[in-house]
């Protein structure tokens, strides 16, 4: 069956490839967008705390025999216990600052932890086996459709929808999302802000290591899977508009979208796409299609 | 907020201490091909200059690019490929770099500018690795290989460069006039212009300035200087390959302005020394060198914000 020339069959796998790029998009920009809107800071750091989460996992995996179900569990706590003691240790002291400084500081940060990964255990990918309760694939007559991609899809959506609860309608969130707009003022009412940006900063590492723990099966473990996606990330960010979840969101699914098109409609361009729609984007509407005016 | 303040008033003593160091530099460029290798010493100078454009557009008009590799990258491709297939000779080819440069700035510079601050560096990556991608999968640049066998030529079609000591005096030429073009810049009216819009935007603004188009107008310059530079480098080293568009060139080079002195004149310069000869002798470290270059990066950062050059003047209460 084809459209237009385009096989049909072709067209519907590229479009799942994109939908599961656009769950990593997604669960990622959100974890950016979050702490920005808490800490003011672009947390370049944000792919190499992805790669951890995948890392982790496969150590867990090769050295201790733990299995997929509980390093999903475990290694976003490790990585998050990272962030946190990150943040304690270098981000803080810069919050004084211009937010520049915090940014270079991630960028030195993940260059570090990329190349501590890379020297230990090369720059080959690291092959991680599909957890045995999700191999298998449902057949829908005109396609597979592997059950653990299935699971990516909707453990991504679960993730977002549980991050929207969280800060929309707990009163953790209600906190936090007043000290984004006055600070002072939720530190004077006795709200300890600086607690709550750890623990925010430590959020959004928890969200990339549970997506690189998601990645892992599918790509391969390597120190630099999470550079070149950080990037695309930012772009994402942009187009969604920072400190909006439901721009974040939307952009990151209806990019991942647009990118599997692309690469049947257009393979040349698939891996510029999501970069020319942010310039489009930027001409056309500056603060982001969910973004409000800063 | 901007990265740096300086002190307003440049008195007869900073104009002293300025020609002093600018004395230092030149008696450093003459002296330095007896004790070097004089291609090293050319690729330092290359990313001295395109230190010195980064600098001009982050230190005096406070605004973060993290894509200038896109210009010192199509800077270096251009120039090695109006060399190669078209036989321009280099100065031609530089011209043709910084031309192209500026044109990319233009566009770059028109989307970026709608948004401010950390937005500014992510959108300036973005709009970087698009054009990284476009590199790769263009046919003049030859893909990962890159273009080769670019010959150095002759200067005018008269003077020959192909020996290293007359490219290493040609490319010495173009980084002192770069240089001063520069520093003619900040000390113009032009440059207290940025320099008030870096410090207080809204200020410059309500005084009557057109801020954005002031702003777009040092990100042009900053990319031309950028292709400049990386032409230079091309035409020195007679090779452009995909590092140089790579955005790991635009952490460099903000690595190398940071480390020297963000905000001064001779910062850029000091840092491009110090990094390059500190990847030179590092390099048979391996892969432990981006280790290094990150923690570099954190320190400056954490401790050592002026830089180097910055620490100097502040010891010697002048401006450098």
């Amino acid at each position: 069956m084809t459209i237009f020339g385009i096989s049909v069959v072709l067209l519907l796998s590229q479009l799942l490839l994109g939908l599961i790029n656009g769950a990593f998009y997604a669960v990622l920009s959100l974890g950016l967008s979050v702490i920005f809107g808490t800490l003011g800071i672009i947390n370049f750091a944000h792919g190499a705390l992805f790669m951890m989460g995948a890392f982790i996992a496969w150590m867990l995996l090769e050295w201790l025999g733990i299995g997929y179900w509980p390093a999903i569990v475990l290694s976003p706590l490790i990585v998050g216990a990272f962030a946190l003691v990150l943040e304690q240790v270098l981000i803080r002291r810069l919050y004084k600052l211009d937010h520049v400084y915090a940014f270079l500081l991630t960028f030195g940060v993940a260059m570090m932890i990329e190349s501590l990964f890379q020297n230990a255990f090369g720059s080959a990918g690291k092959p991680y086996a599909v957890p045995p309760s999700l191999r298998g694939a449902l057949d829908l007559d005109f396609m597979f459709l592997p059950y653990y991609r299935l699971w990516i899809v909707v453990a991504s959506l679960v993730l977002c929808v549980v991050t929207w609860f969280a800060i929309e309608r707990t009163s953790l969130g209600a906190k936090l999302r007043a000290a984004t707009e006055n600070a002072p003022i939720v530190q004077a009412l006795g709200v300890n802000v600086p607690r709550m940006m750890t623990l925010t900063y430590a959020g959004g590492a928890v969200l990339a290591a549970i997506a690189g723990v998601l990645a892992a099966p599918i790509y391969s473990v390597s120190p630099h899977m999470g550079t070149d996606l950080v990037i695309v990330v930012f772009a994402v960010v942009v187009i969604g508009g920072m400190g909006s979840i439901k721009g974040s969101v939307i952009a990151g699914f209806g990019l991942g979208i647009i990118e599997g098109i692309t690469r049947v409609v257009y393979p040349e361009s698939s891996s510029t796409v999501i970069f020319l729609v942010m310039a489009i984007v930027l001409l056309v509407r500056p603060r982001g299609l969910f973004g409000r005016t800063s | 907020m901007s990265p740096i303040t300086t002190p307003p008033v440049a008195g007869a003593n900073d104009t002293r201490a300025l020609i002093f160091a600018f004395a230092l530099m030149l008696a450093g460029i003459v002296i330095a091909p007896f004790a070097l290798y004089p291609v090293f010493l050319m690729k330092v100078m290359s990313f001295a200059l395109f230190a010195c454009g980064f600098n001009l557009l982050f230190g005096y008009a406070g605004i973060m690019s993290f894509g200038h590799a896109a210009f010192f990258g199509s800077g270096s491709y251009i120039a090695a490929w109006t060399v190669e297939a078209l036989g321009f000779s280099p100065e031609l080819a530089l011209l043709a770099a910084l031309v192209g440069g500026a044109a990319i700035g233009v566009v770059f510079g028109y989307i970026a500018i709608r948004r401010q601050g950390l937005y500014f560096a992510m959108v300036t990556l973005a709009l970087a690795q698009l054009l990284y991608f476009a590199c790769v999968q263009a046919p003049f640049t030859g893909g990962e290989n890159g273009v080769h066998n670019a010959h150095r030529g002759a200067v005018f079609g008269l003077f020959s460069i192909e020996s290293d000591l007359a490219a290493y005096a040609f490319v010495s030429i173009i980084f002192l006039a770069g240089f001063l073009l520069v520093a003619r810049v900040v000390h113009s009216p032009f440059g207290q212009v940025l320099k008030a819009t870096r410090d207080n935007e809204a200020r410059a603004l309500s005084l009557g300035y057109p801020v954005m188009r002031y702003k777009l107008i040092a990100f042009v310059l900053s990319s031309a200087l950028a292709a400049l530079a990386g032409g230079l480098k091309a035409i020195a080293l007679g090779l452009a390959t995909l590092t140089d568009v790579h955005f790991s060139t635009s952490g460099d080079v903000v690595l190398m302005t940071l480390l020297g002195g963000i905000g001064t004149l001779f910062g850029p310069v000091v840092g491009a020394v110090v990094a390059s000869s500190m990847w030179e002798y590092l390099s048979r470290l391996g892969s432990w060198v981006t280790f290094i270059q990150g923690f570099i990066f954190v320190l400056c950062v954490l401790a050592f914000r002026r830089g180097i050059v910055g620490e100097l003047a502040a010891l010697f209460k002048t401006k450098l």
